[in-house]
């Protein structure tokens, strides 16, 4: 790491003297390995986690990162999204609904505690009783005993039958739930961490491939070390000597550090540098699909929604979606135009799901489709579009507000609300006015997480009260199947009717993008957007 | 002179207790329920909701929660963090931080705005005039993010006189570059205030005096000019501090300082009521601290002015 600074430093020091606050500074610490490419650290920016790190309190991707690297699941997923095993030994059964999982023997946390079935039942069981109020307490929803009405200290879907075996018994049929396993909320926790579990949020102790350097090695707004896992025996092993995550406030100061070379990678890239730094990190930069998409929710409650005249309206809109020039131009090639509900790196993907017509641009046919609909009943007021504007949406929302507007001849405009917690509230609570726009990040690679919390009839995510039995239907038969190809056919056919419904418009893929300096190799980034920390080389 | 003190003291009690409900409202105010926004995308289970309302006592009425915050207050808990940190231990990391970053910006602003402004006055309508009052215009006209970016990219990246951004523990030297472009914001002002103020002076009859008493310019200029001008520059540098709190907010965005400005910024984001609150009015205390200093100090820089009666 070089940093070269100037004599005015000297002045600054003595000035630090002057003033009684000093010991307020500490060097960093700078621990690059010498010579050994195994040993070095390598730096990678973050933000600072929302949450306690809990396995099952942390859902979003500033504590995710870490509980990825410090804990070790059942599974895990290779840079493709295909499902591996970790921790577990095997995995089975025989009609999705009763599984019996196998934990390969000998592994420990990393102060001792063994790696046993206990460890995984009694943090599920914490995760998902009531009274924790954990933020992912949802992901145990199918498991038997689930309760989100009183409280469950011990789910009976959950059964010990010995150190390294349990079983997990499903209300119903669920193909995917193997492939759920991988997910952070579904990691063990060590016995030691039951006394305390405030102490343990603030310094987890895992079983992954990295480990807390220290006591308090998590500093708050400013970095958190993590270095290798020596006892860590699994296919996720560190080839680097530890990461230090860097905690940013702005993607713009982690860039800047990565032009500057105080930082080796980046995850994300600031919209002021979307343009150029394909360029500027030739060869060292990655900008592709991830399972993440964004769509336009248009609730059937919405005046000129329901029905037939709805569905027109909705193909209408989509028609009239140049989405291919929305990401050349908004999004510098940053996005990926949608062909389906999933993504592309989520298997089972197809780019000739019958009905996906509707997504391609054609300005005389949305005319006519909307003419159509007015012919039922006609158009009155001006269609908006919902969008939080403390993120980055306002340039694209305004964009297909545009195209909207030009291309079928309404007024159409964005609806702006001030914060993300304001613009959420609304649609949970059903009072916005307007349709919105919504996106969904996958938990774990699986189509039916891509389908099933988002269109399900009551499903928890179900923002626009979309409601299909048939759609149910093709679910849970695809659920169901014990063969995974059986599943995707079922998933597909369900697809066939959201493109018949479009409870909500598929936009776009949003690419994974990120950048690395000069000094580490080997930077790959996972399907679900993150980069692959334990494969990093850095020379120094 | 100890009344006046006790005196002053005593009235930061109801501007605390004042600003504290303001703020607690503001915050209370604002639209969009911060649980919801916890869980992103995803909609959360309406049981979970409850249970973490309850938790952070956002299911009750706004005085209730006010009151119940004053009395944890009294009782020296500040609450914790949506991440489960207590705040008074946020409070103790961010605050050192900020304050050296105010206080290196201070020392910049005073060493060079001061310097500046002198010459600018002794030598009104020279050269150095002109071009101090050309910068001082580019600095007053430029947002403070404008010059944080350009000095990050020219200094950092460009030649790597600067770290790009403020490194773990904010190093003193890590501050440098921050605190210079901090100091921007303030420059013209001082600059000018200085200038303006010099001018006056020297056209005094003491300063007059002082000459035909035969004393050298290099004793006049210190003593009797700029000490005699300094008292409008030290006002203004004491309502500045407020405003260099303010800056910090963009500033220690930019070059990713671990500081107050960050802290409250994504508090607001989130809605933690309690660490936005405490935050605040740790700031208006040091703001009042700041601001009664200042005042005493005009009687070192000018014995004529006395508050004891």
């Amino acid at each position: 790491m070089k940093i070269k600074r100037i004599g005015v430093a000297a002045i600054a020091l003595a000035a630090a003297g002057a003033l009684t606050l000093a010991g307020c500074t500490t060097g960093s610490p700078e621990s690059a390995g010498e010579g050994d490419a195994s040993s070095a650290i390598v730096t990678v920016n973050n933000t600072e986690p929302q949450n306690p790190l809990v396995p099952t309190n942390t859902n979003e991707v500033g504590g995710g990162l870490v509980i990825q690297n410090v804990f070790a699941g059942l599974v895990y997923y290779d840079a493709e999204g295909a499902v591996h095993n970790d921790v577990a030994e095997s995995i089975e059964t025989d009609d999705a609904q009763t599984y019996t999982i196998k934990i390969r023997e000998g592994l420990t946390f990393t102060n001792g505690d063994p790696v046993d079935a206990e460890s995984f039942v009694t943090a599920w069981n914490y995760g998902a009783a009531l009274d924790n109020a954990q933020l992912s307490s949802y992901f145990f929803e199918s498991i038997e005993g689930f309760s989100y009405d009183e409280n469950v200290p011990e789910m009976s879907g959950l059964e010990v039958v010995d150190d390294l075996t349990f079983t997990v018994t499903l209300k119903q049929p669920e193909s995917d739930f193997p492939l759920r396993l991988g997910y952070t909320a579904y990691f063990p926790v060590p016995a030691s961490a039951w006394d305390d579990i405030e102490a343990f949020g603030e310094n987890p102790i895992g079983n992954g491939p990295y480990k807390f350097e220290e006591e308090g090695a998590w500093k708050h707004n400013e970095r958190i070390d993590l270095v290798k896992n020596d006892e860590y025996d699994g296919p996720r092993e560190a080839q680097n000597g530890g990461v230090d995550m860097i905690l940013y406030a702005s993607t713009d100061a982690a860039y800047a550090d990565l032009q500057g070379g105080n930082l080796d990678v980046i995850q994300e890239i600031p919209d002021s540098a979307l343009e150029t730094f394909q360029e500027e990190f030739e060869g060292r930069s990655v900008n592709q699909p991830a399972a993440a998409n964004a769509t336009i929710t248009i609730p059937e409650r919405l005046a000129h929604f329901s029905g037939e005249e709805g569905k027109l309206r909705r193909a209408a809109i989509s028609h009239a979606i140049d989405r291919e020039e929305i990401t050349d131009v908004i999004f510098n090639g940053t996005r990926t135009p949608a062909k389906d509900f999933t993504s592309p790196v989520i298997d089972g993907y197809s780019e000739d799901i019958p009905g996906s017509e509707v997504l391609e641009f054609d300005v005389d046919l949305a005319k006519d489709l909307w003419a159509q609909a007015d012919a039922i009943s006609p158009w009155t007021g001006s269609f908006q579009l919902g969008y939080n504007a403390d993120g980055p949406n306002q340039g694209w929302v305004e964009a297909v507000a545009n195209q909207i507007k030009n291309n079928l001849g309404i007024e159409a405009a964005g609806a702006p609300v001030p914060t993300f917690a304001e613009f959420r509230t609304s649609i949970t609570d059903r009072v916005i006015q307007t349709p919105f726009r919504t996106g969904w990040q996958f938990d774990y690679p699986s189509m039916f997480n891509g389908l099933g919390p988002i269109f399900g009839t009551g499903a928890g995510s179900n923002d626009g009260d979309y409601s299909n039995p048939e759609f149910d239907a093709l679910l849970d038969e695809g659920s169901a199947a014990t063969e995974v190809e059986e599943g995707i056919e079922k998933f597909q056919q369900a697809q066939e009717i959201l493109f018949e419904d479009l409870p909500a418009i598929p936009l776009w893929y949003t690419n994974s993008m990120g950048a690395w300096g000069e000094q580490v190799d080997d930077v790959e980034f996972g399907w679900d957007s993150w980069p692959i920390l334990h494969q990093i080389t850095k020379s120094e | 002179m100890a009344g006046y003190i006790v005196r002053r003291v005593l009235q930061a009690i109801p501007v605390l207790l004042g600003t504290t409900f303001l703020i607690y409202f503001m915050v209370f105010a604002m639209p969009g329920d911060p649980i919801v926004g916890l869980f992103g995308e995803k909609t959360p289970p309406p049981a979970v909701l409850e249970q973490l309302r309850e938790r952070y006592n956002l299911d009750q009425p706004f005085i209730v929660q006010y009151f119940i915050f004053l009395g944890n207050i009294f009782r020296g808990d500040l609450g914790v963090s949506f991440s489960g940190q207590p705040v008074v231990e946020i409070l103790a990391q961010t605050f050192p931080v900020t304050l050296r970053l105010a206080f290196l910006s201070t020392i910049f602003l005073m060493v060079g705005g001061i310097a500046a402004g002198l010459v600018s006055g002794l030598r009104k309508g020279g050269i150095f005039d002109a071009s101090a009052l050309v910068v001082s215009l580019i600095f007053i006209s430029l947002p403070i993010f404008v010059v944080g970016f350009v000095g990050q990219f020219v200094f950092g990246i460009q030649l790597e006189w600067f770290r790009t951004t403020v490194g773990s523990g904010a190093p003193w030297s890590d501050l440098v570059l921050p605190a210079i472009v901090l100091a921007t914001g303030s420059f013209a002002q001082i600059v000018r205030l200085t200038r303006a103020s010099v001018i006056e002076t020297e056209s005094q009859d003491f300063v007059r005096t002082a000459a035909s008493k035969g004393l050298s310019r290099n004793r006049i200029v210190p003593v009797h000019i700029l000490r005699n001008s300094l008292i409008p520059v030290v006002t203004y540098l004491g309502v500045d501090f407020g405003v260099l709190m303010v800056g910090a907010v963009v500033t220690e965005g930019i070059f990713n300082v671990p500081g107050v400005g960050r802290t409250v910024y994504q508090a607001i984001i989130r809605g933690e009521n309690p660490t936005v609150v405490a935050f605040v009015t740790v700031m208006v205390l040091i703001y009042l601290v700041v601001n009664l200093l200042i005042d005493l100090f005009y009687a070192v820089l000018d014995p004529r002015i006395r508050y004891a009666k």
